[in-house]
C-alpha cells in the first residue's frame, strides 16, 4: 500500500485557551478529493493551514506525502525545520484562499509566473509560457495582462488556481474558494476544480457546496467544534447522515 | 408643460411669457457667482502686486547684489554639496530606516527592543544637538576600534578626527536623524499590506525575506511613497541646519558671504530662491513614483507636481510633525 498523501494523527491545536482542534484523525489517499464541512468556527481553516504549516501544531503528528510537515524526525525527537526547509516542503502544497490573495501589484500572467521564477529558479521567458499555458487551462488566456483589479471574484480564483499550479504541487487546499463569489460566478470555479480532480490532483476542499461535493469528493468529512465528527462515501455522510450535528448542519445548508 | 415652469418665468417678467407653444425649450444653466470670492481675489491680487512692485523698488533689496550672488561659484558650489547631503542621507535613512522597520516586526525581542531605542532616542532628541554631538564626537573617543567587546582584539583602529569630518559629521546626523523618522514611515506601509498576502506568498514556497522583497515592500510602497516624498523635500531644507557646523552646504556658503559683505537679507533671498527651484524640482520624481508604484489600482494620481506644490502635497499622509 502506498503511502497516504495527508496522514492526520490526533492533531491537536490552540489559540491561548482556546482549543480549535481536539485531535483530527484523518487520511487523504492519493488522487483522492477530500471534502471538508462544518459550521463556520468547527476549526477547518486551521486544520488546512496546520496542512502547510501556516499554523503550527501542538500535538499529534501531520504528515504529507510521507514526510512530516514542519518537523524533522530523529530517533524520538521531532526538530523544528528551519524557514528555508519549511518553504521548500511548502512548494509542494497549493493553496487556494477564500479571499483569493493575488498579488494586487502583478498582472494575472506575472501573478502565475513569480514563484516559479524566483523559488523554483525557472527562467523568465519559460515561466511566462508556462503561465500562459496554466491561464489558457484555466480559461483566463485573454486575461493575462490584467491586474487583479480588473477582474471579477470568479476570474481572480481562477488565476489564484493557476499560480498555485504554476509550482506543480502534489496537493492542492482550497479554503472556501467559491465562498466570497457572487453566485453566477461560483460554477467557473467549480469546474476547473472539477477538471483539476478529473487529472488525478489529490485535493483537501473545505466547502459548503454539497453539489459539488457529492459529485467530486470521493470523501466528505463533517467536522464540529474541532472534531471529526463523520467521515465517510459523500453519499453516505450527505443523505443519510448517522450524526444528529451532522443532521442539524445539513438541514441547514440544504 | 408643467405649471410651475410657466409660473416662474412670468414672475421673472422676462418677456418669455409668450413663448406658448410646447417646442421643447432650450435651457442653459447658468452658475452661481459667487462675488464674494472674485472681491477677495482681486483684492488678494492688488495687494500682492503692490508688495512685489515695492520690493522690487526697495533699493534696501540690492538686487544687483542677489544677481551677483546668484550664480556665483561658491554658492553653486554650496548647491552641489546640500544636494548630495539630501540624496546621501535619505538614501542612508531609507536603508537604514527599512531595516529598523523589519527589526521592530520581527519576532526577536532583543532585536525589536534595540530597534526601538534607536527610534526613541533620535527621534526625542533635537536634530540641532545631533548634528553638533557628530561634530564632537571626537572630544568623546579619540579613536574609533573595531573589536570584540571587553577583549584586547582590535581589526581596525583610526583617529575620530580624521573619518569625521565637518561633512561626514553632516550626513551621519541628518541620515540616522531621517532613518528613526523612515522607519515608522516603512512600518506602517509594511504594516498596511493585507497579511493575506504573506500567506499566500508563503503557501507558494516564498521564504519570508522573499516575501518582504517581492510581495510585501513593493506594496507598502504606495503607502511609504508620499510621506517619504515630504521627508525627502523636508531634508532639502533641513540640511541648512548643518551650517552650524560649517559643512559647506548651500546655507553655510550664504552665511560666509554676509558674514563679510553684511547684505543680510538679499543673501537670504539667493538662499530661499534656490531652495525653492530645488523642491520644486523634487515634486515630480515623486509623482512619477507614486504613479509607478501605483500599478493595479483603480485611481493612479495623476495631479501636476506644481499643482501639488501649491495644494500641499498627496492626501494619504500628512506631514510627519517632525520638529527641527
Ligand atoms: N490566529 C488565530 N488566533 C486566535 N483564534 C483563532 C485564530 N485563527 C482562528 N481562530 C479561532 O479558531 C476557531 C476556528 O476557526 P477556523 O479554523 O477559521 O474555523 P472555520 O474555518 O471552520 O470557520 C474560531 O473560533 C476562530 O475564532
Ligand atoms: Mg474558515
Amino acid at each position: 500500500m502506498s503511502v497516504p498523501m495527508v496522514h492526520a494523527q490526533g492533531v491537536r491545536k490552540q489559540f491561548g485557551r482556546l482549543e480549535v482542534l481536539k485531535g483530527i484523525d484523518l487520511t487523504v489517499e492519493r488522487g483522492q478529493v477530500c471534502c471538508l464541512l462544518g459550521p463556520s468556527g468547527s476549526g477547518k481553516s486551521t486544520f488546512l493551514r496546520c496542512i502547510n504549516h501556516l499554523e503550527k501544531v501542538d500535538e499529534g503528528q501531520l504528515a504529507v506525502d510521507g514526510e512530516l510537515v514542519g518537523y524533522r524526525r530523529q530517533g524520538s525527537r521531532l526538530h523544528e525545520l528551519r524557514e528555508k526547509e519549511v518553504a521548500a516542503r511548502r512548494r509542494d502544497i497549493g493553496m487556494v484562499f477564500q479571499r483569493f490573495n493575488l498579488f494586487p501589484h502583478l498582472t494575472a500572467l506575472e501573478n502565475v509566473a513569480e514563484s516559479p521564477v524566483r523559488v523554483a529558479g525557472v527562467n523568465r521567458a519559460d515561466a511566462r509560457i508556462r503561465a500562459g499555458r496554466l491561464l489558457g487551462r484555466v480559461g483566463l488566456a485573454d486575461r493575462a495582462d490584467h491586474y487583479p483589479a480588473q477582474l471579477s471574484g470568479g476570474q481572480q480564483q481562477r488565476v489564484a488556481i493557476a499560480r498555485a499550479l504554476a509550482m506543480e504541487p502534489k496537493l492542492m487546499l482550497f479554503d472556501e474558494p467559491t465562498s466570497a463569489l457572487d453566485p453566477e460566478l461560483v460554477g467557473d470555479v467549480l469546474d476547473v476544480m472539477r477538471d483539476l480532480a478529473a487529472d488525478g490532483m489529490t485535493m483537501v476542499v473545505v466547502t459548503h457546496e454539497t453539489g459539488f461535493a457529492r459529485e467530486v469528493g470521493d470523501t466528505v468529512v463533517f467536522m464540529d467544534e474541532g472534531v471529526v465528527v463523520e467521515a465517510g462515501e459523500p453519499r453516505q455522510v450527505l443523505l443519510s447522515p448517522r450524526h444528529e450535528r451532522t443532521q442539524a448542519f445539513l438541514s441547514k445548508v440544504l | 408643460m408643467p405649471a410651475p415652469a410657466h409660473s416662474t418665468a412670468a414672475t421673472t417678467g422676462a418677456g418669455r411669457s409668450s413663448s406658448t407653444s410646447l417646442a421643447p425649450e432650450r435651457l442653459q444653466a447658468v452658475p452661481v457667482r459667487h462675488w464674494g470670492r472674485l472681491i477677495a481675489a482681486a483684492g488678494a491680487a492688488a495687494g500682492l502686486a503692490g508688495l512685489v512692485g515695492s520690493l522690487a523698488r526697495n533699493a534696501n533689496l540690492h538686487w544687483e547684489v542677489i544677481g551677483h550672488y546668484l550664480f556665483a561659484g561658491l554658492i553653486f558650489n554650496g548647491l552641489v554639496t546640500t544636494l548630495w547631503l539630501t540624496v546621501a542621507a535619505m538614501v542612508l535613512g531609507l536603508s537604514l530606516g527599512t531595516l529598523i522597520a523589519v527589526l521592530r516586526l520581527s519576532a526577536n525581542p532583543v532585536l525589536n527592543a534595540l530597534a526601538a531605542l534607536f527610534v526613541w532616542v533620535f527621534r526625542g532628541t533635537p536634530l540641532l544637538v545631533q548634528i553638533i554631538f557628530w561634530a564632537y564626537a571626537a572630544a568623546l573617543y579619540k579613536q574609533v576600534m573595531i573589536g570584540i567587546p571587553f577583549t584586547h582584539v582590535t581589526f581596525l583602529r583610526i583617529d575620530t578626527n580624521s573619518v569625521l569630518t565637518p561633512s561626514v559629521a553632516a550626513l551621519l546626523a541628518l541620515g540616522l536623524n531621517e532613518a528613526a523618522y523612515a522607519s515608522e514611515i516603512v512600518r506602517a506601509g509594511i504594516q498596511s499590506v493585507d497579511p493575506g498576502q504573506s500567506e499566500a506568498a508563503h503557501s507558494l514556497g516564498m521564504t519570508p525575506a522573499l516575501t518582504m522583497r517581492r510581495i510585501v515592500l513593493p506594496q507598502a510602497m504606495k503607502v511609504i511613497i508620499p510621506p517619504m516624498g515630504n521627508e525627502t523635500i523636508n531634508m532639502l531644507k533641513t540640511t541648512a541646519y548643518v551650517s552650524v557646523i560649517a559643512a559647506h552646504d548651500l546655507m553655510s556658503n550664504i552665511q560666509d558671504v554676509y558674514a563679510q559683505t553684511y547684505q543680510v537679507i538679499p543673501m537670504l533671498v539667493v538662499a530661499s530662491l534656490w531652495y525653492l527651484a530645488l523642491t520644486t524640482l523634487l515634486s515630480v520624481p515623486q509623482a512619477r513614483l507614486e504613479r509607478r508604484y501605483g500599478r493595479g489600482t483603480a485611481r493612479a494620481t495623476r495631479t501636476s507636481p506644481l499643482r501639488r506644490m501649491f495644494t500641499g502635497m498627496t492626501g494619504v499622509t500628512g506631514t510627519t510633525g517632525k520638529d527641527t
